[in-house]
């Protein structure tokens, strides 16, 4: 008699989901699903807004990237003004945008990640977390951790006006400038946030590289798929997380694709299965052909991983000795192991960090003209960024009065649903095998290969599906349980 | 003789919501060590890895406090608040989405079928030929799947269960967070069905940009006139929910030179927002003739917008008929 | 619809048009007995939340009725009153109560035969549209999701 084992809800991550695994009659996996069951209907109800109101409502998809959302937002609020933006707020928008990133990394990495690293993945549930961590590193480092993120909220707050759901970009540019007693408010909580970045690598270094059976994990553990890599990179082919080209390239390192902004939705499309609110992005050009991997695979990952693997270098330099070790110990490059995906989180922050410093010594960036009146409504755009979990596009279309008349989004984390579904499953059947008992540590290291991408679910779950007029029949072991009518 | 103190044993959980709240209890930085220090969080899914059978194995009133944020949009959201419901001495409605339905409550204004249809049906990123939906029940050939069954509307928390306590704001402000917590750890709350976490007074006069008289001729879009930042944004014209939005957030929007939106709800005995944000919008135009009354009153597109952005489902009218 | 008759709503003020009302009943002109009302002492204190509150309570339908404009006993109120109205109905518009169902009407004192018809005209108005599906959707939504 078949059995399953359901993961609910699954926890250290941001919003809802569960995991259903079938077990077959020996113990071992048969089929396991990944399930989202949010929804709420962004896309649609933004419709009818004024479409400057929108970088503010479509904040609320996420308050752990609200600023992700906000930015890609104002960026195609920008184009259906025909793209007319004060040259300072571009750096401004830019230099919020490291802050917001080191903030969501360094929460992800620490309260969301470690506990699974620094407790262990087997320990007791109810230590296995941020207090559990700072409980096995200290007050000391605990505090240091707490303060170093709260440094990153504070100089959002200062630039921008607030940190979770930031209200200041706006037609022409931004609502409010830095001020030079701002700035040296700003300049030396960048200069320690920089530290802290290098001191959080070694940390790994020491934790996790440092720890043999981990290494194992993640270099020899199931917790890998032969799936393709999508990130924005600048005209260097180095990361840019604020503007750029998506580049799409396969395991083996060979680009598939770059596009320009405006021409998304000629190479991502989404596929819907039933069981799920969440729905799954792929590569167009190449159809939906399931949850295969492969090197003709459409599936691809937009992860911290994914980005550098697109990257053939970083954009700053301590950045790029960072990532020059981290594929040196990688077996290859484009990587397929996904837990590798903490490090590059890591090593990601050390650029942000050192492109905040970079804006600190701009000259212009305490600039008063952050803000022009635009003239003109175009009445589209399209605005990309790569949010901490995956390239973010919203696309809007406005009529002559500004008002909103269509607004599509791909959400970070919605571009990971397939790869996610995939590894689960993989993981699941690596570690569920008959005869073995299955215990919290078990059903845990199946939720550390979601936790690798730093999911974010409310992002992913912007939309509501609804329902349309269906009938389901429901069998059980061949014979008609039950039947479930809808709008019938 | 001397007892040890009981940990109080509290849960953090989310509805139809962003996390903006958890991040906001995150926010309180090394407070939330203290509140580790008198405190189990049994259930907390963005960073504890309690699950739903630990809170079914709860007996009832086991909990002392349930912070939960998020509006009600499905079956299960109704289903894990009614569960924690029984399994608490404490209800709290944390923030916007609890407390008047939030951003996703502008959902109220659409029906299901029109949501659907955007995000499944008529949308340029959808895989061509597209015709299948998500179902409440998959059968799949290893077995069934279900997923919670969407509602046709947004609900807020006290539509569902009984509410102890109100704490406003997308999302509340950390300080205020830290101020409701020291009063429940403490014994120290007002009576039952109380806001908390927030002033008595209004946006408006907490703010401190100066404010002379309004007389309006011509409403403004934010982005068409550059402001004056000292001066009162609804008195240049800028639509601004201030006077009508209950305090206690810190002015943050209009620090920001950005109009409040109204999150933290209605004032004080207000049982509309959105009424008494159109009163103030009408009782500044500055004409006696009803044509030019309708003109200026054009520059306002999206009233409903502007009125309910945050409180739609806990307006008199809660959605669109 | 047959049988239906329209519960209709209607904020009077007291100097000119509760009295014009009062007219038309003082002469003993007929008209439809639909109207429940409420005197208030100026246009100008009908707060937008009365007239969502009569829709939620199962009203119809709701009259506004204030002084002509330049004849209010207050000098001003009606104007208020102006400019509260268009901006409640495009609310009102907005959440999908039809245009009809809320009215505004400028009544003098003694203009009884004038009431009488705005009375008899709304309510026709409404019979003709139906019940207001305002309370019956919100029990609904109570009952079942």
């Amino acid at each position: 008699m078949a059995r399953t084992i359901k993961i609910d809800p699954i926890t250290r991550l941001e919003g809802h989901g569960k995991i259903e695994i079938f077990l077959n009659d020996d113990g071992g996996v048969d089929d396991c699903y990944f399930q989202i069951p949010e929804l709420r209907g962004f896309e649609r109800f933004v419709v009818g807004k004024p479409i400057e109101e929108l970088p503010r409502i479509v904040t609320r998809i996420c308050g752990v990237c609200p600023a992700s959302h906000h930015m890609a937002s104002a960026k195609a609020v920008d184009g259906c003004f025909g793209g007319e933006i004060a040259p300072v707020a571009k750096k401004l928008r830019e230099m919020y945008y490291q802050a917001h990133y080191i903030h969501s990394h360094i929460a992800h990495f620490y309260a969301l990640a470690a506990p699974d690293f620094v407790c262990g993945p087997d320990c007791d549930p109810a230590t296995r977390n941020i207090l559990g961590v700072v409980g096995k590193v200290g007050l000391e480092i605990g505090g240091a951790v707490i303060k170093a993120r709260a440094m990153a909220q504070d100089i959002q707050t200062i630039l921008g006006g607030r940190a979770t759901h930031v209200v200041w970009c706006i037609p022409g540019g931004v609502s409010k400038g830095l001020t030079q007693a701002e700035l040296d408010r700003i300049k030396p909580m960048a200069d320690q946030l920089y530290d802290f970045t290098l001191f959080s690598l070694q940390l790994f270094r020491d934790v996790v590289l440092g720890n043999p059976g981990y290494v194992d994990l993640i270099l020899n553990g199931p917790f890998t798929l032969n799936v393709h890599n999508m990130g924005l990179v600048d005209a260097n082919n180095a990361p840019n997380f604020y503007d750029g080209q998506v580049r799409v390239v396969d395991y083996e390192g060979k680009e598939i694709v770059r596009y320009e902004p405006k021409d998304y939705f000629h190479h991502v499309a989404e596929h819907v299965e039933p069981w799920t609110y969440l729905k799954f992005p792929y590569l167009k050009q190449r159809g939906w052909h399931g949850f295969t991997e492969g090197i003709d695979s459409s599936i691809y990952c937009a992860t911290p991983l994914s980005r550098l693997n697109v990257a053939d270098r970083m954009a700053t330099p301590r950045a790029q000795e960072a990532f020059e070790e981290m594929f040196s110990v990688l077996p290859q490059k484009p990587c397929r192991a996904l837990l590798a995906q903490h490090w590059a989180r890591l090593v990601e922050m050390v650029q942000n960090a050192e492109v905040l410093k970079n804006f600190c010594a701009d000259p212009e960036i305490t600039s008063p003209d952050y803000r022009v009146v635009p003239q003109n409504i175009t009445g589209e755009g399209v605005g990309i960024v790569e949010a901490m979990r995956g390239t973010l596009t919203h696309h809007y279309t406005c009529d002559d009065k500004g008002i909103c008349t269509s607004a599509n989004l791909i959400v970070g984390t919605t571009n990971n649903n397939a790869p996610i579904q995939m590894v689960t499953k993989k993981v699941a059947q690596a570690l569920i095998q008959p005869g073995v008992e299955v215990t919290q540590g078990v059903l845990n290291r199946i939720e550390m290969a979601f936790r690798a991408f730093d999911p974010c679910y409310s992002c992913a779950t912007h939309t509501l599906p609804g329902q349309m007029p269906l009938e389901a029949r429901i069998f059980q072991g061949g014979a008609l349980r039950n039947v479930l009518k809808q709008n019938l | 003789m001397t007892e040890t103190a009981k940990k109080l044993q509290i849960a953090l959980y989310w509805g139809a919501a962003c996390g903006g709240c958890d991040v906001a209890v995150l926010d309180t930085n090394e407070f939330i060590l203290d509140v580790a220090a008198i405190a189990d969080i049994r259930l907390w899914p963005i960073a504890v890895d309690g699950k739903y059978a630990d809170v079914e194995a709860m007996e009832d009133g086991e909990l002392d406090l349930v912070l939960f944020n998020g509006a009600v949009r499905n079956s299960e959201n109704e289903h894990i608040a009614k569960l924690l419901r029984r399994k608490t001495k404490l209800m709290v409605a944390f923030g916007s989405c609890a407390h008047i339905g939030g951003i996703p409550g502008l959902a109220n204004r659409f029906t299901k079928e029109q949501i659907f249809e955007t995000a499944y049906l008529d949308n340029p990123s959808i895989e061509p030929g597209n015709c299948t939906v998500p179902l409440p029940e998959t059968h799949v050939a290893a077995g069934a799947l279900d997923i919670p069954y969407a509602y046709k509307r947004v609900y807020k928390l006290d539509d569902i269960v009984d509410i102890d306590y109100y704490v406003p704001g997308c999302p509340p402000a950390p300080h205020q967070i830290k101020a409701v917590l020291l009063a429940i750890a403490t014994g120290n709350l007002p009576a039952k069905g109380s806001v908390v976490g927030a002033s008595n007074r209004t946006v408006c006069d907490d703010c401190k940009r100066e404010r002379a008289e309004k007389k309006i001729k011509k409403f403004y879009r934010p982005w068409q006139i550059l402001q004056d930042s000292s001066k009162c944004l609804l008195e240049q014209g800028i639509v601004c929910a201030g006077s009508a939005t209950r305090s206690g957030c810190g002015v943050r929007c209009p620090n920001s030179n950005m109009p409040c939106r109204g999150c933290y709800g209605p004032a004080p005995h207000v049982k509309d927002q959105g009424a008494k944000i159109i009163s103030a919008l009408a009782s500044i135009i500055d004409s006696k003739d009803p044509q030019e009354i309708d003109r200026i009153l054009e520059d306002i597109p999206d009233v409903m917008g502007y009125a309910y952005r945050f409180g739609l489902p806990a307006s008199l009218l809660q959605r669109r008929v | 619809m047959s049988g239906f008759e329209p519960k209709i709503v209607g904020f009077l003020c007291n100097w000119c048009s509760y009295t014009g009302a009062d007219l038309a009943g003082t002469s003993r002109i007929k008209y439809s007995s639909n109207l429940r009302v409420i005197r208030t002492m100026c246009s100008a204190r009908i707060d937008p939340t009365f007239v969502l509150k009569a829709l939620l309570e199962g009203a119809d339908g709701v009259l506004i009725c204030g002084c002509h404009p330049g004849d209010c006993h207050y000098v001003e109120g009606n104007y208020k009153a102006m400019r509260r109205y268009p901006l409640l109905k495009k609310l009102l518009d907005d959440f999908g109560i039809e245009n009809e169902r809320v009215q505004l009407e400028w009544v003098s004192a003694s203009e009884g035969r004038r009431f009488a018809e705005v009375v008899d005209k709304l309510t026709e108005q409404i019979r003709e549209l139906g019940p207001c599906r305002v309370r019956s959707g919100l029990a609904l939504d109570m009952a079942e999701r």
